[in-house]
Parts: structure tokens; sequence; C-alpha cells
């Protein structure tokens, strides 16, 4: 027969200063690790959803990201007219032509400057991103206006609404900002295709081509025939794959993190384990009445390992508390591959919790199981005779 | 304390899973502080650069690396007084075979490099080869180990930022105390791959080097305010400033790091209190004996407290122990190699993680060890557990 759970539940109450300590103990473990988890998922998420499945970017053979790529306007002219482009109301083949540079505007965490990423495009590219206005107008042709996307408005207070930046070959008016969601784009600058490129003298040699499919079954066709055009020189790769491979730029400091969850989690487990021999110490003589009362060894085996679980539990929850308040904390970090900062929001969502609850509970285990194994192997005489 | 230090031993080993519970779990935690320490250290308080280095300065555009220069401004910058050499400081870029296989890949002008890098190691034939062959390359020891390249061997680097593929031939390995990681050829490679297009003229960056190390910040204002009001305003840093300029760009690192150390700290005390209530705890009886046999407050006091520190001690001597072994580990780690190599667990970083687990000792048990010290010889006698 088992023993009742509120056996449990009352040990921990009556010991509660213990129990408040080691749980604090795992619970900081758990935050640590709660904390990298939220960075890696929003990361992953600004990545994913600035993807739309039906959009191709194509940049030339060997770029590896629309900032080392060259497509000169040539190139663009033969390859907007290849089949399964889709096609705008008007008749035209949706297929944008941008320009990506970086520009250098000094942000609240760092005033020295951190690096944004600056997009020309044309209207149509505006169109094929289906993003919001939060405030203001988009930028209008030919004009020296840009729109910023709401994390670089956030961020960085010289590219607020109204504000004038000076980059390339002059002052710009920023006369829109635009919300991409979770996506990656708020934390660009767009401008006019035309107007950025001879800022930067790049009329002839501009950046990426962004194409939209038909549908989804003629995405890998229009690849192909995009890659086999030796004449165009260019790799085709959906919008999905470029941003998936950019959250690598998360990979420093989730394996830093990982690391120090890990170590921490073995610390926690010892005092885990220290606080359950005492635990255990302390109720010999209890242990063998309840074995004079009947339970077998097994039964005590588990109660003080189940003990330890909902020790280590609790910590899990305590852990999820203090890593709350994260949530949907804003904050950038540099991307290796378009030399600009990300910004995106932590995100502690329900599974990271789980997850978080499970690493509490494994170092709840590893610390019960010696404990519990010595509880049960007290023999009934000796135990009800220790003080 | 020194009188009872036997006392405070026996009690210590009294109950040993206990302790060595403690000691692992403290150890653990400071092994932890002691790494990120060494880490916060070599990013952010590393001592003053090699004499070599400190020479050394790099010139980019104003906005951002990646945005060029202009070649005839090598000339100019020639022209600056206290300036010794000037190389360019191309970044080639690319793809070795997998786009995995990321290590730095700089062009430069041999003759100028080998003035700017006086601590390179290699032999002097190698140094003629890469003098004299335009797509002659040279690599640090770790990295040509790393591909197993040897002297003659050709390697392919794929172009991205340059529409080119640059086919090296390997004519040097060389040693340097600061970076093995690095591939350097040559940029008259590049300037005339790109011969006849916008880009022949164009350098990402140069590489400066100053006769004294003290006028190196003139010389930086020098630069800037030469070229300060044309269409390629530059900024100059100090090579050791112009790294860690990269290393913001992991994020708000400081933070990041100061936080966690903060919590692993605040995880040990909490630990090592818990210990220390519950031996006090559990003694309570014996401290009625103590002073029976004419122990004082501060006697006793005195002796839970120096048992707390030695135990915290023990595990802060073990965790640094643990500590210097896994610095070295994280050194070698392919990914991190670049950022941590200032990365060592120096005697500073040692006593201040000593100096963390004393105080643990300390603060933990100053509580417990009152009121066990308070408690009257009845009431203690009386208590039970």
């Amino acid at each position: 027969m088992a023993i009742p759970i509120a056996y449990n539940l009352r040990n921990l109450v009556v010991r509660r200063t213990t129990t408040l300590m080691t749980a604090l103990g795992i619970a900081l473990t758990v935050a640590v690790l709660l904390a990298v988890l939220a960075l890696v998922s929003g990361l992953r998420t600004a990545f994913r959803s600035s993807a739309d499945p039906l959009h191709i970017l194509v940049m030339r053979v060997g770029g590896t990201s629309e900032l080392n790529s060259v497509i000169t306007n040539d190139v663009y002219q033969s390859l907007k007219v290849k089949p399964g482009i889709a096609v705008s109301p008007s008749g035209e083949p949706l297929a944008s032509l941008e320009v990506v540079q970086v520009i250098n505007l000094p942000s609240v965490d760092s005033p020295t400057g951190m690096n944004v990423t600056l997009r020309g495009l044309t209207t149509m590219g505006v169109g094929m991103r289906h993003l919001r206005l939060v405030s203001g107008r988009w930028f209008a042709p030919g004009q020296r206006e840009v729109v910023v996307g709401k994390s670089t408005a956030n961020r960085y207070p010289g590219a607020r609404m109204g504000e004038r930046i000076r980059f390339g070959k002059g002052l710009w008016t920023v006369v829109g900002v635009m919300d991409g969601g979770h996506s990656a784009l708020n934390s660009e600058i767009w401008g006019d295709l035309g107007q950025v490129a001879s800022d930067y003298n790049r009329q002839d040699g501009l950046s990426s081509v962004l194409v939209q499919a038909q549908d989804k079954a003629s995405v890998p066709a229009l690849m192909q025939t995009l890659d086999d055009d030796q004449r165009l020189n260019v790799k085709a790769i959906t919008e999905q794959e470029y941003y998936d491979r950019q959250t690598i730029s998360g990979a420093p400091l989730q394996a830093l993190g990982i690391f120090v969850s890990i170590i921490m989690a073995v610390g926690s487990s010892f005092a885990a384990m220290n606080t359950m021999y005492a635990a255990v110490a302390r109720r010999a003589t209890e242990i063998g009445t309840l074995r004079v009362l009947g339970f077998s060894r097994a039964s005590i085996l588990f109660s003080f390992f189940l003990e330890s679980l909902l020790l280590s539990v609790l910590g899990g929850l305590l852990g999820c508390v203090l890593a709350l308040p994260l949530n949907n904390v804003e904050t950038g970090i540099g991307n290796f591959m378009t030399f600009s900062e990300i910004a995106f929001n932590f995100q502690v969502t329900v599974p990271i919790m789980v997850a978080g609850v499970t690493f509490a509970l494994l170092m709840g285990a590893f610390g019960g199981l010696l404990p519990a194994r010595m509880a049960a192997k007290k023999e009934i005489l000796t135990a009800l005779r220790e003080t | 304390m020194f009188r009872y230090l036997s006392l405070i031993v026996k009690s210590g080993l009294r109950n040993r899973r206990r302790s060595s519970l403690t000691i692992l779990s403290i150890a653990v935690s400071l092994c932890l502080l002691g790494v990120l320490m060494a880490m916060y250290r070599a990013l952010f308080l590393s001592d003053q650069p090699s004499p070599a280095q400190a020479l050394r300065m790099i010139v980019h555009h104003k906005v951002s690396l990646t945005v060029p220069l202009i070649s005839a401004y090598e000339a100019k910058i020639r022209q600056i007084p206290g300036v010794k050499a000037v190389s360019a400081y191309q970044w080639f870029g690319g793809v070795y075979k997998d786009p995995k296989n990321f290590f730095a890949r700089l062009a430069v002008e041999p003759d100028e490099f080998f003035k700017l890098k006086s601590e390179l190691q290699m032999p002097e034939e190698q140094r003629q080869a890469f003098l004299h062959l335009r797509t002659g390359c040279i690599a640090g020891v770790t990295l040509a180990q790393k591909y197993g390249w040897k002297v003659g061997d050709r390697i392919t680097i794929v172009g991205d930022i340059f529409p080119f593929n640059a086919e090296l031939t390997l004519v040097g390995v060389y040693n340097d105390p600061e970076d093995t990681d690095t591939l350097y050829m040559n940029q008259e490679y590049i300037r005339q791959a790109m011969q006849n297009t916008t880009r022949a003229d164009q350098i990402g960056a140069f590489w400066v080097q100053a006769d004294n190390a003290a006028a190196v910040p003139e010389i930086s204002k020098a630069i800037d305010d030469e070229f300060a009001n044309s269409p390629y305003p530059t900024k100059t840093e100090s090579e050791k400033a112009f790294a860690l300029s990269f290393i913001s760009f992991l994020g708000n690192l400081r933070l990041f790091l100061a936080a966690i150390c903060g919590a692993v700290t605040f995880t040990i005390l909490l630990v090592s209190a818990n210990t220390i209530s519950m031996s006090v705890r559990e003694r309570v009886r014996e401290v009625g004996i103590l002073k029976t046999l004419g122990f004082t407050t501060g006697n006793i006091l005195s002796i839970i407290v120096g048992e707390a520190i030695f135990i915290a001690g023990a595990g802060g001597a073990l965790g640094s122990l643990l500590a210097a072994f896994l610095v070295g580990g994280v050194k070698k780690m392919p990914m991190t190699a670049g950022f941590f190599r200032d990365l060592a667990f120096t005697s500073d970083v040692a006593a201040a993680a000593m100096g963390v687990a004393l105080f643990i000792g300390l603060v933990s048990s100053l509580l417990p060890a009152w009121g066990a010290s308070r408690t009257s010889i009845l009431e203690s006698l009386k208590y039970t557990g």
C-alpha cells in the first residue's frame, strides 16, 4: 500500500524554511534555463514569422545573405518573366528588385551605434509583404523618405516618426512606422529603391529579388527554373530557409546558457540530495513506525522519492514565476548574416515552462533517489532506536 | 578562532556525507562562477594588449565595416606623422567547401603586413614566397592543423562578397602568440580580379601601425579628421577596440553574464545557508554542553562560523580547480575561440572566486550561529531536535 501523498506535503510544510531554500535554489536554475529558452524561442519566432511560404529569395550564386549578393537590373528583367511567378491584379509579375545596405545608428542599448538594415524597394515590394502601418504613411517614390519598423522606432531614438536620419548622401525623413508582427522586418528601415541605390552608387548592382510563386505547388519548379538558367547565375532559396539559417545568430548565447544551466543543475541536485538526506535522518523514528504499521520498503522508497519530486516541482514552478516577467521584454542581438541588429521579444511559452518543470523534476529525481533508498533500507529496530 | 581549528575540522568531518555534498555543491557552482568571471574578464576587463598589438589600429568606414573605403586613402594615411606602416585590411569572406567552415580570410599587402605583425613567426623562405606570389596565402598553425593543410596545398575559396573564386596556394604556416586561426591572402590578387570594375579601387579597411603606442589616440584622430568631410568618412579604432566592437554584436553580453553570475552566487548562498542551518539545528544540545564546559557565546559563534568558512573554502578551492580545467576546454571550443582569445583562469579570477566562497561561508552561517550561540544552556539541553 502506498503512503498517502498528504504525508509528504505536510512534511514539506513543517520544514518550510529548508523546503523553501532548496526549492529556491532549484527555481533559480530553472529560471536561467527558461530565460535562455525564451530568448531562442523569441528569436526563432522573429525569423519564422518573417517568411511567407510562397516567397522565394533570389541572390547571386555564392551569396549567403542579401548583404553580400549583387543582382543587376538586366538579370532582374530576364528573371521576372519566368513561368510560375504570380501576377498582380494589374498584370505585373510579383518580383521585387531590392537593395540592402547597413547603416549605423545610436540605439538605447548602445549609444556608440548599432547596425540597422536599410532596404530600398518599390511599391510592389512593399505590397508583397502585407505589412500594416502603425502611423504615418508609406514613402513616396523618388523622395528622400523612409518608413521604419516598430522595433527600430522603439530602439533608436533618432529614427522615430518625424525625425530626420543622416545616411548615404544626406538627410532622410521618417514618414511612417510599420508593424511586421513579430518578424525581422520590424528591425529594418525601408526607402525608395531608386533613391537608396543612387545614394550608395548601386544603380548597376542591387542586392536581391523577392519573387512570389503562383501557389505552393509551383515553388520547387520555379526555384529549379531560376537555378538552371546559367545566364542568370543566381541561386533561389525559399524565404523560410533564408530566415531559418539566420537563427544561428542566437547560437553562442544559447550554448552559453545551456552550459550554465546544466552546471547549475548539478549543483542544485547536490543541494536537494543534502536536504533529502537530512529529512531521512530526522525522520528515522517515523520510518520505523511506518514499517511497523505495515508499509513495505518499496512504499517508503516511493514516498521519499515522491517527496523529492514534489520539492523540485515547487522549485520548477517558482522558477517559472521568476522567469515570467521576462515575457515580451524586447531586446536585440547582432545578426551575423546581415551584419545588423535584430530585435525580438523574449517568449516564455507554455512548452518552455513545461520544459523548465521537467528539468526541475530531473534534479529532484537525481537528488532524491539515493536518500530514498537509504530510508527504505533502514532496519525497523535500528530505525526506531535512532534519535 | 584558530585555537579551535581542530574542533572546527572535527565537526566539519562529523557528518561526512553532508559536508561532502555541500562542498561538491558549492564547488560546482563556484566552478561555474569562476568560468563566467574568467569570460567576463577576457571580454571586458582584459589586460593590456601585447606591445605589438598596442601599436596597431584599424581604419574603417564610419558607418560600418561593410561599407568600403577607397584605396587612394592608403597614401594619405601614410603621410600622417607617426604612421609607420599601412596595409589593406580586406575581409574576403567566401566559403571554403562548406559554409560551416568559418574562419577569418583577410587580404593584406604582404610587405607592410610583415611590418605590422612583427610578432609573427614564420621561416624566411615562406615569407619570401608570400611576398612574391600573387595567389599565395598563409595560414595560422591551428587553422592548418584543423584542415590538414600543408605548404604547397591548393585552397579554393568560393567568393560571395567578391564575384570570383580565389584559387590560392598555401605558401606558409605561421605561429603567433595571439592568433593562429586566420588565413591571409594577397590584396593584389583581389585588385587584379576586380580590374575594370567600380570595385577595383575599393578597400574594406586599412591596418595601420604607429611608431609608438602613446601616439595611437593622436594618430587615430588625425586620420579621422583628414577624411571627416570626404564622401568616405572614417572611424579609426585600436585593434583591441575593433575586436571588442564585434562582441557587442552578441547582444548585451555584459548584462547577460552579470545576471547569471548573480543568480549563481545567490544559489550558492541558499545552498550553503540551508546546510549550515540544518547542521546547527542538529547540534543545539551540543552547544548546551559546550557552554556548560565554559565556552562563551563568542567562542561558539566563531566555531560555527569557522566551520562554515572551512566548508565553503574547501568548495571554493575545488571549484577553482575545476574551473581552471574547464576554462582550458572552453578555450578550445571552435565556436568561441575567436571571442575568447584572452580567456584564462588567472590568479585574480581565482582570488575573486575564493573571496566569494569565503564571503558566502561567513554570511550564510552568521544567522544560524547567532541563534545557536544565544540559546540558553537549559533550553538547549532540553532541545530534542
